[in-house]
């Protein structure tokens, strides 16, 4: 059989129809298998919380369920009677109907931007309908970005300026008009400043240049509910904390390398015994000077790919004990004691290099922070040794280490536990199979925060809970001094 | 009239999103059998036949944060190995019943264990049983202990326990309690103990 050239002609057009078909298909398939998309969320700023809220899409637009955005914010009550939704924010009354886009909120028509949708007895509003409606739920200045799904309600938006206070070596100092708390991270050339439970705002414009070599410039973006500073520089950056959260100051991390090496060339004679040798990463990044004497090292548990227990869907274990450290260095500071964290951003440490570097600094004793979802108030713990091992002659065993300094740990374990229940929090003392509390060869204590209430997890992000905690953990590590035990290996 | 090409377009992109639609289809039976696989906590082997011997099994409680003692009658076989195999195949069926005190992940599984003299036991988990456990310094401790204490209270003679993960050595069970060093059976004694008398305060 022979084909005309008109049959022919379609045969081959419909074969290039399969195959761009196929291709886009597979192309479609790779996006799919590629790095999952985070979960679209709006996130609220108030004075009473700061929430995140799944936003769900609903023929083509992004809703939220209107009950879950108020109920944190004060009393609701809804009711459904047929198609009308009834709903009683405080002392503001509001019905909606099922597909209209009009409701009546406070006696007032309230035109929304679509349909107001009704599902199994809960509300929901389109995103861009919220700048319209929230207006007559609250009497307060409400900012509300779209692009980025941030809805500010009451003066609690946080105003920050930037600037190089010194070239050589160059120092960025960020001042915020409220104590912030972001995760932090590193790329090459940048160093991410990400605000999750803070109100940051815009500064007057997004991207904001030092004409210094070293640190460039500072953008500031929104996305999904967060905020971010993107810091460029040409050297590695590092940030630290000050002013009780107020201010982050950022350096390039080879300076503080620097000055760590020279300090450290006129205090640590000799290190630890029995220590791993010390890699070239692993150096203490801060030691002990005649005036420094009573010096603690702080350890924010886990952290960068150990990201520790999944306390809840988005808050992990490794930015709690991160916030509590820096909190607890803050208290620290205020009592004239002077700290170190092992780690002060998002980076991944094991566990000989948390203990070879405690080790090396040889301070006067060793906090590791842990948070948990389960129980309530804190645990602390001291080492629960293996079988003890045979020191060879000025070596110490590695892993049974601690045993020398096991009574000053339990002693400090007892002031830690005293100034708690001196802050009504609920306080256990046990022993545990911790790293690296074995090998180290100064007296060191591990905390695990659980919630004030059992089951409230949400605890464990409240500033106030960790100012809590923190307080009272400085209380009993400054009790400590005077009669703190000293390391002699 | 609709040109031919219009109408084999029409036919193609029908039989694309009828191929697209089987496909789903297949996916999702897939994901579905993934989803039970993940739930599929597999029952452990059934116990010994014969006589039944009483034993006492060390339970972790998530509620009380502690370990309490569980009397139970099991069949024991007689060597000394194999009673240590049954006595965790026993605490496991305790901790994979509906009614546990204390949540083990679906599909944890106690491999093996050995005894090697002297008085040194190795306790082999699966995967699963580490992968799966949840993460925590006392809920971690908690399950340590209790297998710990189960076999050195029911089998005379143990002084060192050594936990493995699938044959092979892990540096903790989920991000805390320590897996790379042996476990001192007195040290253990006296912090169940500790425990104990804690929660009776």
């Amino acid at each position: 059989m022979r084909w005309s050239n008109s049959r022919y002609y379609d045969f081959i057009f419909a074969a290039s129809l399969v195959v761009i078909g196929m291709a886009g298909f597979t192309v479609f398939e790779s996006f799919a298998a590629g790095p999952s998309v985070p979960p679209k969320q709006l996130t609220i700023y108030t004075t009473v919380a700061n929430y995140s809220l799944p936003v769900a899409e609903y023929h083509g637009r992004d809703y939220v369920g209107l009950l879950e955005l108020l109920e944190p914010l004060g009393t609701v009550n809804a009711t459904v009677k047929g198609k009308q939704w009834n709903l009683r924010f405080n002392n503001v009354q509001a019905v909606f109907v099922q597909n209209s886009a009009t409701a009546v909120v406070a006696g007032q028509s309230v035109r929304l931007d679509a349909p107001f949708a009704l599902q199994n007895g809960r509300g929901a509003v389109s995103l861009n309908s919220l700048a319209a409606l929230l207006p007559h739920f609250f009497n307060r200045q409400i900012s509300w970005s779209p692009s980025s799904r941030r809805l500010i309600i009451g003066s609690v938006a946080v105003h920050f300026t930037a600037q190089i206070v010194r070239n050589n070596p160059p120092t960025l100092v960020m001042q915020f008009t409220s104590p912030v708390n972001p995760q932090v991270s590193t790329e090459p050339g940048k160093l991410l400043l990400k605000f999750t439970h803070e109100a940051v705002v815009a500064p007057g414009t997004a991207v904001l240049t030092f004409g210094n070599k070293d640190i460039t410039s500072a953008s500031y973006s929104e996305t999904n509910g967060t905020a971010a500073l993107t810091i460029a520089g040409e050297v590695p950056l590092f940030a630290s904390f000050s002013n009780n959260g107020r201010t982050i100051t950022v350096e390039p991390s080879a300076q503080a390398a620097m000055q760590m090496q020279t300090q450290a060339a006129q205090k640590l004679n000799s290190a630890a015994p029995g220590s791993p040798p010390l890699n070239a990463g692993t150096e203490p990044a801060a030691v002990l000077t005649g005036a420094q004497s009573y010096f603690v090292v702080i350890d924010a548990a886990h952290g960068g790919q150990e990201r520790g227990a999944a306390l809840s869907d988005q808050l992990g274990e490794k930015d709690v004990t991160l916030a509590i450290a820096r909190r607890l260095r803050q208290e620290l500071q205020e009592r004239g004691i002077t700290s170190f964290m092992l780690r002060d951003g998002d980076a991944t440490l094991t566990f000989d290099q948390r203990a070879v570097m405690t080790n090396h600094i040889h301070p006067a004793m060793y906090i590791c922070i842990h948070a948990s979802s389960a129980g309530s108030g804190v645990n602390l713990y001291t080492s629960l040794l293996p079988p003890l091992q045979n020191n060879h002659g000025p070596f110490t065993s590695w892993s049974t280490a601690q045993a020398a300094f096991l009574p000053a740990s339990q002693s400090l374990e007892n002031s830690l536990t005293s100034a708690l229940q001196q802050s009504h929090i609920s306080v256990r003392e046990l022993s545990a199979p911790l790293r690296p509390l074995n090998n180290l060869v100064v007296p060191g204590v591990a905390v695990e925060v659980a919630p004030s209430t059992s089951g409230v997890t949400a605890d464990l992000a409240y500033p106030t809970y960790q100012e809590l905690v923190a307080s009272s953990l400085a209380v009993g590590i400054a009790e400590m001094r005077g009669h703190a035990p000293q390391g002699t290996p | 009239m609709i040109s031919r090409q219009l109408a084999i377009s029409a036919a193609v992109l029908a039989v694309a999103a009828l191929c697209m639609g089987l496909f789903v289809w297949h996916m999702r039976g897939r994901a579905t059998q993934t989803e039970y696989s993940a739930a599929d906590a597999r029952p452990v082997a059934p116990p010994a036949a014969g006589p039944t011997e009483p034993v006492t099994l060390y339970l972790a409680d998530d509620a009380t944060d502690s370990i309490r003692p569980l009397e139970i009658r099991i069949a024991l076989p007689e060597g000394r190995q194999q009673r240590a195999e049954e006595l965790l195949r026993a605490l496991m069926i305790q901790y994979l019943g509906k009614d546990s005190t204390h949540s083990l992940g679906a599909g944890s599984e106690v491999r093996d264990v050995y005894l090697v003299d002297p008085g040194l036991v190795v306790i082999d988990l699966n995967q699963a049983f580490a992968d799966s456990h949840q993460s925590g310094i006392l809920v971690e401790e908690l399950t340590v202990l209790s297998l710990i204490k189960t076999l050195s209270a029911n089998i005379p003679g143990i002084l060192q326990v050594k936990i493995l993960v699938n044959g092979a050595e892990r540096e903790t069970l989920a991000g805390h309690a320590d897996l790379a060093d042996h476990y001192d059976v007195a040290a253990v004694d006296r912090l169940v103990a500790q425990m104990g008398a804690s929660q009776a305060h």
